[in-house]
């Protein structure tokens, strides 16, 4: 039997918190019924920090600090949305928009778009930033799915489940800054990657219409991001059957 | 007895032909009095040679057929308290039985009687910070390491100096391999590792030579006290120097940070507590544990303790290496070891594209951790680039936020995304047609992508542009387009 962690305590937007010692910020704040904006996140996966739209101030913290790799602490005094931090969500999801080629109206993830669900959410209705319009390209090679590179915002999630509980490490990222890209094997198309089983799980986790089924069309992507979760605490807990 | 000569065998001595300098004092006295060593300090002289004369005194040539000779007594020499370097430019870097003859591995020997906790104690007491350039307490992370659990503990070098116009540790490594490799013995067994990795950046192939050369012989004769040093060769990412990519680079992944905590001292390579410091720091060790701490603590600022090794460079007569006193002014080093400006003096950049520039009217300000924070700068791994008046600000400024677009590894949107929409905007800047919401935005943008990066990279990328703002505003503000008014 494992002991349970001790009890912590704090404030979250003035709201008083307790969690187990072991807990996230992240788990702490949507706990308490609060919502910051993630993306790269998702339960079931190793969390990596890399979004930056989850950060928080803590008070007598001299930087602002990711949720979801920020274990709780006895004391902690955490605001979500501070003036400062709106304004920085706001911009970062300018910068996502900005630095690809999203085009809403006829992708396949339209209505179900997690980086659409965050603009909504921070008020972004158009980017200050000059859009990039970046020369990137699609890679259709896989029988069942399809890459449209000018849609990733980057977030690895794919190569994460793909290594993490797929176990096929079919993913990875390539290259560097702003010419970062997902590569599948050793930059090889993706249908040539005798790795991937086809899986289909880098397509349900992905944030947003980079990933998809070939039959889908215009919104009729349907992602299933919770599916990380479910196999990993299945495989956890050694819980297979179906509720 | 006849004259002796050091000749200069460090990286811009060859490259200004010490080979030819080299051959013609051999031929005039004769090989085996003459010596291959490291760095001679004045670079911009290159190539150089010492005479060590019968009756014990030095002089200093410069140029192919030695035609020029230099004067010790400049400034330039004299202010210099070598510590790091002491034997740098003495020893001859590629022969152990030199580096031993000069006392290497002695204070090594005398540690191993001496307990660990006594050891790290000393470096706690000399003050040391770390010289890569976030200033972190040394003895305070030799602390922590030493205060975690566990037989399997690890010693890292970051030897992947790549700030532009950085090259200390470079001349460590080529000038006096022995030290590092001492100093790292001497922090492995303070903090109770068993092994030690070297990870050298691959543009500075003869540092790797000499580092090989040093380690074959080390392990040879059996001074590194059982330590297995390794040597781990970066492939051309500047973000490797930043401790957790270079991990990551070592367990050979990709070299990308990770949010830290866990620190490295907790988790690093493999998961086990490491410690990892830079060349200079580990360099600096042996002194300061042979001395004590107290004594190097003597020297500096009441924050800043010891001696810094500064790469001196731009605009200015005199450029090289030099080794100060914590707290010596910008104006002692750029006016009278520098020599002064080739130009107008307009300002001194330190801390590379994570630093920025102090205005020539600042030049009184000593060179601590401290001071050079507080103008916005910082004091960086050593690069000192001194900038005269042909060179506008934000064009600068856009030189450093370039080299930060081409090193972003990319895992972060702000770096990744911001630091590219940066240099769109200083582009504006630099072609005179910016406006005032452009200068609005490159301000609100430096903040965001300080604020919100995930490593140093990132969030010191826009103290170019921030320093320069506030220094050099006129600047930006002229390069308004016409007609517009701020």
């Amino acid at each position: 039997m494992s002991v349970d962690p001790p009890v912590v305590h704090g404030h979250i937007n003035g709201q008083v918190f307790s969690a187990a010692a072991d807990a996230t910020l992240l788990q702490v704040i949507r706990a308490a019924g609060l919502q910051v904006p993630t993306l790269c996140h998702l339960d079931g996966l190793t969390p990596v920090g890399a979004c930056r739209l989850c950060l928080v101030a803590i008070e007598g913290h001299p930087k602002l600090e990711p949720a979801c790799v920020t274990t709780v602490a006895e004391g902690m005094v955490v605001h979500t949305h501070t003036p400062e931090l709106e304004t920085y969500r706001r911009m970062a999801v300018e910068l996502f928009f900005a630095e690809g080629n999203h085009v809403c109206a006829f992708c396949v993830a339209n209505g179900s778009c997690e980086l659409q669900d965050v603009a909504v959410e921070v008020g972004m209705d158009h980017s200050r930033f000059p859009y990039q319009y970046p020369q990137r390209h699609v890679d259709a090679s896989h029988t069942q799915f399809s890459l449209d590179h000018h849609r990733c915002i980057l977030c690895t999630r794919c190569v994460r489940v793909c290594d993490e509980i797929e176990g096929a490490h079919v993913w990875d990222v390539g290259y560097r800054g702003s010419a970062c890209s997902i590569i599948a094997g050793l930059d090889q198309p993706w249908g040539e990657v005798a790795a991937c089983t086809s899986c289909g799980k880098c397509v349900d986790v992905c944030p947003t219409g980079a990933l998809f089924r070939k039959e889908d069309g215009t919104a009729e992507k349907h992602p299933h991001p919770e599916r990380a979760a479910q196999l990993a605490e299945a495989r956890h807990e050694h819980r297979w059957t179906n509720p | 007895m006849a004259v002796s000569w050091r000749c200069c065998d460090a990286t811009a001595c060859r490259a200004a032909g010490a080979a030819a300098l080299r051959q013609r004092l051999e031929a005039e006295v004769g090989a085996e009095r003459v010596k291959p060593v490291g760095c001679l300090r004045l670079c911009g002289q290159a190539p150089l040679a010492a005479a060590d004369h019968p009756d014990g005194s030095t002089e200093l040539v410069a140029g192919v057929a030695g035609e020029r000779r230099l004067d010790l007594d400049h400034p330039f020499f004299a202010l210099q308290r070598p510590v790091v370097l002491e034997r740098c430019g003495l020893v001859d870097p590629s022969s152990i039985d030199d580096a031993l003859a000069q006392g290497a591995y002695a204070t090594l020997a005398a540690c191993r009687l001496r307990r660990a906790a006594e050891l790290v104690e000393e470096v706690v007491r000399s003050g040391l910070r770390g010289r890569g350039g976030a200033g972190y307490p040394t003895g305070r992370k030799w602390q922590l390491v030493a205060a975690q659990s566990g037989a399997h503990k690890v010693v890292v070098c970051n030897a992947d100096e790549g700030d532009p116009g950085a090259f200390m540790d470079r001349s460590v490594m080529e000038g006096d391999p022995h030290r590092l490799l001492e100093g790292m013995a001497i922090a492995a067994q303070a903090v109770g590792a068993a092994e030690a990795y070297i990870y050298v950046r691959a543009e500075y192939p003869l540092a790797i030579e000499r580092l090989r050369t040093a380690i074959a012989a080390a392990t040879e004769r059996g001074v590194l006290a059982g330590l297995p040093i390794q040597l781990r060769i970066g492939a051309g990412a500047y973000v490797c120097g930043e401790e957790t990519a270079l991990l990551h680079s070592i367990e050979g992944g990709r070299g990308t940070p990770r949010p830290r905590p866990p620190y490295p001292a907790v988790s690093g390579l493999w998961g086990l507590p490491t410690l990892i410091n830079n060349v200079e720091t580990f360099a600096a060790i042996p002194a300061i544990l042979r001395e004590g701490g107290d004594w190097y603590a003597a020297m500096g600022t009441a924050g800043s303790k010891g001696t810094k090794v500064f790469a001196l460079s731009g605009a200015i007569t005199h450029t090289g290496l030099i080794e100060v006193e914590m707290g010596t002014s910008l104006r002692t080093i750029v006016e009278a070891m520098g020599g002064g400006g080739s130009g107008v003096v307009k300002a001194v950049q330190t801390g590379g594209p994570s630093g920025g520039c102090i205005p020539a009217e600042l030049l009184d300000t000593p060179v601590d951790y401290a001071s050079l924070q507080e103008l916005g700068s910082i004091m960086g791994s050593g690069g000192m680039v001194v900038i005269d008046a042909a060179m506008a600000m934000p064009e600068l400024a856009r030189y450093f936020m370039r080299f930060c677009v081409a090193e972003s590894c990319g895992k972060c949107l702000p770096c990744r995304a911001g630091t590219v929409q940066l240099e769109q905007l200083l582009d504006r800047f630099v072609e005179k047609r910016a406006s005032p919401a452009d200068l609005a935005q490159l301000e609100q943008l430096c903040g965001m992508v300080k604020a919100t990066s995930l490593c140093g990279l990132g969030q010191s990328a826009p103290n170019p542009v921030l320093s320069t703002l506030r220094f050099f505003r006129a600047e930006y503000e002229a390069a308004l387009a016409p007609g517009v008014v701020p």
